[in-house]
């Protein structure tokens, strides 16, 4: 184990697949010579050249659409999109094209690509830079959606969706790039759509991924001083899902609170309630909750930005109400 | 109408002029029963035919390589007849049956058949120029240009050339030089509206200027020219790495779709199409050049009839997939907890038989 940050466990870990694998190139913009806006890429230009790490003008659905006919065709692209609120002006290529390839050809093509974007607001990037557009894509089948909390994942995850035949985004966050934590040394693969319990705990379930899977876990560590024993688990992969995982633990602890940085409405909280509702119904003693963000465009000003995402305050808060709610 | 005394004719192969004779009396033959199969509900969904079109598409496959990839629009039949594709299948798809070219799954606006390399029809327009440019990266990715390197074709209809992700892929083709050769099949209606009343340069092979994009406009009804043209736009894109923007001009005899009947025409103009219908103006260039007498043309037409009726007969024959299949091919790589429940199932099965968990108050009853 080494600990590093989680922007260097993505970046080893594109460097090692990089090196590991001819078919592996990385495409997006910036991503070479300006080293990434967030510099995942940082020396990979220098080190691969412009054949294995390609940077584009500004064409999300035009490079996006490039990158799933090389997958096409066999290689293996690992696309950066800078923000997934850019993932927007791809998502055609994204949802009509990389999502069904496989099946509207029955079976005879696959898209063997990885489209890599951190979402995630608190950055003061206001309204159209700060969104968590993750469930547009867990919404689709054909895809699949990962989302690491921590920098272990960071690796094994994005090592996973690179080795992958399907597509698959990474969701990244803003917040998380300079967290530091453990990171197995070597070969770390994880396995796709599997939720990770974070912590144990006897008292409620407190279901999180990305980065309110690691504010989650931090309240629940605080919660031990006041002898609350919260069970944190983190999805790690919204598509697929790994409700078995989730309804386990609320068979044991009987309580859940979801927590999520998108929007409540349709959000990932409603699919993991519904999911409580229907394999752990008998065993609730409690309404399940959610813990997600305000409704609305994310304000610049820093005073509505914070009031508008979901803190520690506001998690430690609904998961007394619950706990004294039967 | 280029060569009505045959000058041209007489350089070619004469049993080269008959193969595209039989090619394009196929593609008429294949697309007036698909049309009639629609009426009969044996096809269901959109279905788009290349009806006055057939001239192009022997052309333009014409001068594909066998180790060439083809990316085409959801007017697709005619182009994986001509690459060779058993057209049994390809009726089998449009009747949604196992054995059709894409196992049913795609429909007549998504044929896919890797073995003769055609990367499928596109139902959302313009859907697949982005991933051509792709199929051309991973090619110059992998190898160098060279006489017999392969590259790609990548059809578009008129109207395609409004959308950004044309643009978006004509700037990265030309920027980074990609073996790929783009080709605006022009038949001058989008859906029903001219071409002339949704593109500020009519013109659609000049768009590709702002690109630095070579490009040409030739006669789609003549299938020699077409040949030539997409020929020598792919030894460009081989040898030079240059891609090309290509546009062919003909015209769609009947409405946009089998359902359309295309009341935006005059009767004026639908005498016009019937007077240069590319078919029966090649039979009769072949006839009067002597490459074909009527016996012999007849008798095309006839094989072509038949083929049609035995790929009729074949579909008609094919099981559809079978229930328990639909989830296959959905992922190359399938995960342990996909959800993969019909409408009315259960997400999550209630809990174990054993008992409440240690928590719980109530308990399962």
């Amino acid at each position: 184990m080494t600990v590093i940050s989680y922007r260097q466990a993505l970046h080893d870990t594109l460097r090692a697949e990089l090196l590991r694998d001819e078919n592996v190139f990385l495409i997006g913009e910036e991503i070479g010579v300006f080293e990434g806006s967030y510099k995942i890429t940082a020396g990979l230009l220098a080190e691969f050249g412009p054949r294995r790490v390609r940077d584009t003008p500004i064409c999300e659905e035009g490079f996006t659409g490039v990158a799933i006919g090389a997958a096409m065709m066999g290689l293996r692209p690992v696309v950066e999109i800078m923000t997934i609120n850019f993932s927007l002006l791809a998502i055609d290529q994204i949802v009509n094209n990389a999502a069904k390839l496989r099946s509207l050809s029955g079976g005879q093509l696959s898209v063997p690509m990885v489209i890599r974007t951190p979402g995630g607001g608190g950055q003061q990037l206001s309204a159209t830079h700060s969104q968590n557009l993750e469930v547009f894509y867990a919404h689709v089948p054909g895809l699949k959606v990962l989302a690491p909390a921590t920098c272990a994942d960071a690796k094994g995850l994005l090592a996973a969706a690179i080795r992958d035949d399907d597509p698959v985004i990474v969701l990244e966050n803003l917040a998380l790039y300079n967290t530091k934590g453990e990171v197995p040394d070597g070969e770390h693969v994880a396995e796709i759509g599997r939720a990770a319990v974070l912590k144990p705990g006897r008292d409620i379930t407190v279901v999180g991924y990305s980065r309110a899977a690691v504010i989650a876990l931090d309240v629940a560590r605080r919660l031990e001083d006041d002898a609350i024993s919260a069970e944190v688990i983190d999805l790690r992969s919204l598509r697929p899902l790994d409700r078995e995982t989730v309804c386990a633990s609320v068979r044991k602890t009987s309580r859940a609170v979801v927590v999520e940085d998108d929007w409540l409405s349709y959000g990932t909280g409603a699919e993991i309630a519904a999911t409580i509702a229907e394999g752990a119904f008998d065993y609730l003693d409690a309404p399940v909750r959610r813990v997600a963000a305000a409704e609305v465009p994310l304000p610049y000003a820093k005073p509505l930005e914070l009031a508008a995402l979901p803190d520690a305050g506001a998690i430690t808060r609904v998961i007394r109400q619950t706990l004294e709610g039967n | 109408m280029a060569d009505p005394a045959g000058e041209d004719l007489a350089r070619e192969d004469p049993a080269v002029l008959r193969e595209y004779y039989r090619q394009m009396a196929l593609i008429r033959a294949f697309e007036l029963r698909a049309a009639e199969m629609y009426t009969r509900a044996k096809i269901g969904g959109y279905c788009h035919l290349n009806l006055g079109e057939e001239a192009t598409v022997a052309g333009l496959t014409a001068a594909l390589h066998a180790e060439d990839f083809l990316f085409a629009t959801y007017r697709e039949h005619g182009y994986a007849l001509a690459r060779g594709a058993d057209p049994g299948r390809v009726m089998a798809e449009l009747f949604g049956r196992e054995a059709g070219l894409s196992r049913g799954r795609g429909g007549s606006m998504h044929l896919f058949d890797s073995q003769i390399r055609l990367m499928g029809g596109y139902g959302i327009v313009g859907g697949q120029v982005p991933l051509a440019t792709g199929a051309a990266f991973a090619l110059a990715y992998r190898g160098g240009p060279a006489p017999d390197a392969p590259a790609v074709m990548c059809l578009l209809g008129d109207a395609t050339t409004n959308i950004g992700a044309f643009h978006e892929s004509l700037n990265l083709a030309a920027l980074w030089r990609l073996p790929v050769v783009y080709v605006i099949v022009n038949n001058q209606l989008g859906m029903g509206t001219p071409v002339e009343a949704a593109a500020a340069e009519p013109e659609l092979w000049k768009r590709g200027c702002a690109y630095r994009m070579p490009g040409q406009r030739v006669d789609g009804n003549d299938v020699l020219a077409v040949r030539d043209a997409a020929r020598a736009a792919l030894d460009c894109a081989r040898m030079e790495r240059q891609p090309t923007l290509l546009e062919t001009v003909s015209y769609r005899l009947r409405g946009h779709s089998v359902v359309d009947p295309a009341r935006y025409r005059t009767a004026e103009e639908t005498e016009r199409l019937r007077r240069e219908d590319p078919l029966p103006a090649f039979r009769h260039r072949l006839i009067t050049a002597g490459v074909l007498d009527e016996e012999t043309a007849a008798e095309i037409d006839s094989e072509a009839d038949m083929a049609v009726a035995a790929a009729v007969d074949f579909a008609d024959a094919s099981p559809p997939p079978e229930g328990a299949a639909l989830f296959d091919h959905v992922y190359a790589t399938p995960a342990a907890s996909m959800y993969r429940g019909l409408p009315g199932d259960p997400v999550a099965a209630p809990g174990p038989a054993a008992g409440p968990g240690p928590g719980s108050v109530g308990g399962p009853a």
